[in-house]
């Protein structure tokens, strides 16, 4: 998993079906220090997570898939988890 | 996924059993601005009703292949959807 913030979410609606009414956060990477390191990523949302809020994302296909229960799913990067405190 | 920008349209004229009629599209991803970044790349559109000019957003690896109808393809990257707009995060840049 890795560490990122969400800087915004995207409006779409001519999507792949299974993207129908979930939201797109764009979530910037960061270092442990949480500094933008410029990269970014798109992910669903799995726990609430709102803009500016630190989250753990996981960005591994097999895994997002079994969060969200569907085998099938063209899914790679979900947010699992807000971050409080890295020490 | 990444954002980018559809660029052009590639139409090969012998394809990979399970890709006939699949749009092959270049694609320029960009960076969390909406800038130009790295190397134009050739997307599957799963949607298949992305064309030049307009901002997608694509997926790729092993998932690439499964936005498609026929899965099992050989596939790295798809366009899973076209952005319609972004809404940042007031410390998130420009729009």
């Amino acid at each position: 998993m890795i560490t990122g913030r969400v800087i915004g979410s995207i409006y779409s609606t001519i999507n792949h079906p299974f993207y129908d009414g979930k939201k797109l956060m764009i979530v910037e990477k960061t270092d442990p220090q949480g500094m933008a390191t410029g990269d970014y990523l798109i992910a669903i949302d799995s726990v609430g997570a709102g803009p500016g809020e630190p989250v753990l994302v996981l960005d591994e296909g097999n895994g997002a898939r079994q969060v969200i229960g569907d085998n099938e799913a063209p899914l790679r990067s979900i947010i699992v988890g807000i971050i409080d405190h890295v020490g | 996924m990444m954002l980018g920008k559809v660029i052009g349209t590639v139409i090969p004229c012998v394809i990979y059993e399970g890709l006939q009629g699949v749009p092959m599209l270049l694609v320029q991803p960009l960076d969390k601005n909406g800038n130009p970044k790295g190397k134009t790349l050739v997307a599957a559109d799963a949607t298949r009703m992305a064309g030049p000019g307009e901002t997608i957003y694509y997926e790729g690896g092993r998932e690439a292949a499964m936005a498609l109808e026929t899965t099992f393809v050989p596939v790295d990257h798809a366009i899973i959807g076209i952005v319609d707009g972004i809404q940042r995060d007031a410390s998130g840049g420009p729009s």
